[in-house]
């Protein structure tokens, strides 16, 4: 896969899949200039942050949490360690820009990270890698390799007296850890079991260290924003929503894959831009930012345009800016039922809401589809997720909750048809003619 | 029981992090060990855990919360294959049932002669290549329709 479109790109600019991931080819599009530029005029903490902080750039990873906020949380004169953590735990459903962003760019990754280092005073780093995607993982520590030989990474970076090393480190299958407290744990050598907060890792963190966690994507964001200036950035999306973003589209379209479009963008756009849908049917439903999003229904999805304040006026959340595409073929109890047994699964069963819930919801969404269903499911399903959020420790919960509740609320009857006839309104196999096998147009 | 080479792989991952944090390393090492022996037993547990000064139950207990650590002895090749929503509306479901036909298991089985263990995997964080599946945990292979999958089959021997 590649980044298969692009309008008034940054992160994708000049990229040429496998063939300019290298720090040369980066140095060449202008990498590293941002990190030189601060260090050789020295440039002060504050004025980094506020750059970042005027480029309106937000959480990539599906918060959409102001970035130089948080970076402004960091208590960046205790003098004793701090680390920048990169979660590139990609693991929900639908997300896969991070992985193209580590294969194909990923030393703006590592700038990004050495000049948040550098704004937050850590002299340390670690970028997480999901499990899954063990190429990645090797070419991101080739990178590192590559940097560090080049004086980017280190200690006295480009003879300015600030030092940063920077390492990764592996996953091995659990979507848990992309919550940033059990991505710490994880790097600690735990179990990935989030942590209660406060504290908050900005004061106890790593190693209970203070400790900043972004997003791949935010990182990658870093040096364009410098290079650019802050309001520049903020220009290139729309108001609040500065930049542009990748988004992961998979599903229904005729070309999945990753598209990199300025924030604001209209949502049929980026469906003209994938192709259109697959062999011209009408868009059913779509989960604009991952799975833990409330799906919004087609016709609600094409008002919309594709940033955060939009598609959280629809009811829903932009997320990491992953777009599942479902079409009239689609079953939505059966789409349903598989997420829901993705959050059964994943739960790493610390809280008993979410430990016993997710598997609550799991069992009665699965008796609906399989013609088991009972006249009360819908109600015991909203009384079960009404009984999770808000009663856990991290997200997962209400994670989990958010697909049962959003679902039963726009596709209802169909809900209600599966438990009174057993079986299920779109014909089976029309539904596998939908799904099966298919293979994108170039 | 970890051979010379296992040892020096982990002892790279150890010097990631502070001297005094080397059970942050845990995880790369029961990768390798994992890598060296086809599976993880109690016993290569233990002797990780022994490496890195830490209790084995702590191992033991990382050992059983990512997915990706096989705790009973797999096929030669392990085939985890995709099914959540985003690939099973690009054929993800389709390619499940695909290689169980054409190998005769289900999920979480062995093929007789030792060679192609089939798992069911959640996201792999690739939904626009789907239908996807990982090979022994490091080689993901893209868009697998039943050409695909019989070109692999034929090269996992």
């Amino acid at each position: 896969m590649a980044i298969l479109g692009a309008i008034n790109p940054m992160l994708s600019l000049g990229l040429d899949g496998d063939k300019a991931w290298r720090l040369a080819d980066y140095v060449k599009r202008g990498g590293y200039s941002a990190l030189r530029r601060i260090l050789e005029e020295k440039q002060t903490q504050e004025f980094v942050i506020n750059e970042v902080k005027k480029s309106v750039l937000r959480g990539r990873g599906g918060a959409g949490f102001p970035t130089g906020l948080k970076w402004s949380f960091m208590p960046r004169s205790f003098p004793g360690d701090k680390y920048v953590v990169c979660n590139s735990d990609e693991g929900e459903p639908g997300t896969f820009k991070d992985r193209d962003i580590l294969r194909y760019n990923p030393h703006s990754v590592i700038e990004g990270m050495a000049i948040a280092a550098f704004a937050m005073g850590a002299a340390r780093g670690y970028n997480y890698i999901h499990g899954e995607v063990w190429e990645i993982y090797e070419r991101f520590e080739e990178a590192l390799d590559e940097a560090r030989a080049a004086g980017f990474l280190g200690s006295n970076l480009l003879g300015s007296g600030f030092n940063f090393e920077l390492f990764a480190h592996h996953g091995y299958g659990a979507y848990i850890c992309g919550e940033e407290t059990a991505l710490l744990e994880s790097i600690e050598g735990k179990k990935g079991q989030p942590r209660f907060k406060p504290p908050f890792p900005a004061s106890f963190g790593l190693y209970g260290k203070p400790t900043t966690i972004n997003n791949t994507e935010t990182f990658a964001s870093i040096p364009y924003i410098i290079t650019l200036g802050g309001e520049a950035y903020l220009d290139a999306g729309k108001a609040n929503n500065g930049g542009t973003k990748l988004f992961s589209i998979s599903g229904h379209v005729k070309r999945p894959g990753n598209y990199e479009i300025p924030l604001g963008t209209p949502f049929a756009t980026l469906l003209e831009m994938a192709g259109g849908m697959r062999g011209g049917r009408q868009l059913k439903g779509c989960i604009p930012g991952g799975s833990s999003s409330p799906v919004v229904p087609g016709p609600a999805m094409m008002e919309c345009t594709m940033d955060y304040d939009s598609i959280s006026k629809a009811g829903s959340m932009l997320g990491s800016g992953a777009v599942i595409v479902m079409d009239e073929t689609t079953c939505m109890v059966k789409a349903l039922e598989r997420l829901s047994f993705f959050y059964y699964e994943e739960s790493c069963g610390q809280c008993t809401p979410c430990r016993e819930g997710t598997n609550w919801l799991y069992r009665v969404v699965n008796r609906i589809e399989t013609g088991r269903g009972r006249a009360d499911d819908l109600d015991l399903l909203s009384s079960v997720t009404t009984n999770i959020m808000g009663r856990t420790i991290c997200a997962l919960g209400d994670a989990a909750s958010m697909p049962v509740q959003s679902f039963i609320k726009h596709y209802h009857d169909e809900f209600a048809y599966h438990i009174e006839h057993k079986k299920c309104l779109v014909p089976v196999d029309v539904q596998r003619a939908g799904s099966g096998f298919f293979t994108a147009t170039a | 029981m970890l051979t010379s080479e296992s040892l020096k792989r982990i002892d790279r991952e150890i010097a990631k992090y502070p001297a005094d944090q080397k059970q942050s390393a845990v995880m790369a090492a029961l990768a390798i060990a994992q890598e060296q022996q086809g599976w993880l037993s109690s016993e290569a547990i233990e002797c990780v855990a022994n490496y890195l000064g830490m209790a084995p139950v702590a191992a033991y207990e990382v050992a059983t919360f990512y997915n990706m650590y096989d705790l009973k002895p797999v096929g030669k090749y392990k085939l985890s294959v995709c099914t959540n929503l985003p690939c099973m509306l690009s054929g993800g479901v389709d390619a499940g049932e695909y290689l169980k036909n054409k190998l005769g298991i289900g999920y979480n089985e062995t093929t007789p002669d030792g060679l192609i263990t089939l798992k069911e995997g959640e996201c792999m964080g690739a939904c626009g290549d789907a239908p996807v599946m990982i090979v022994n945990n490091r080689r993901m292979c893209s868009w697998m329709n039943p050409e695909q999958i019989d070109q692999l089959l034929v090269e996992l021997k």
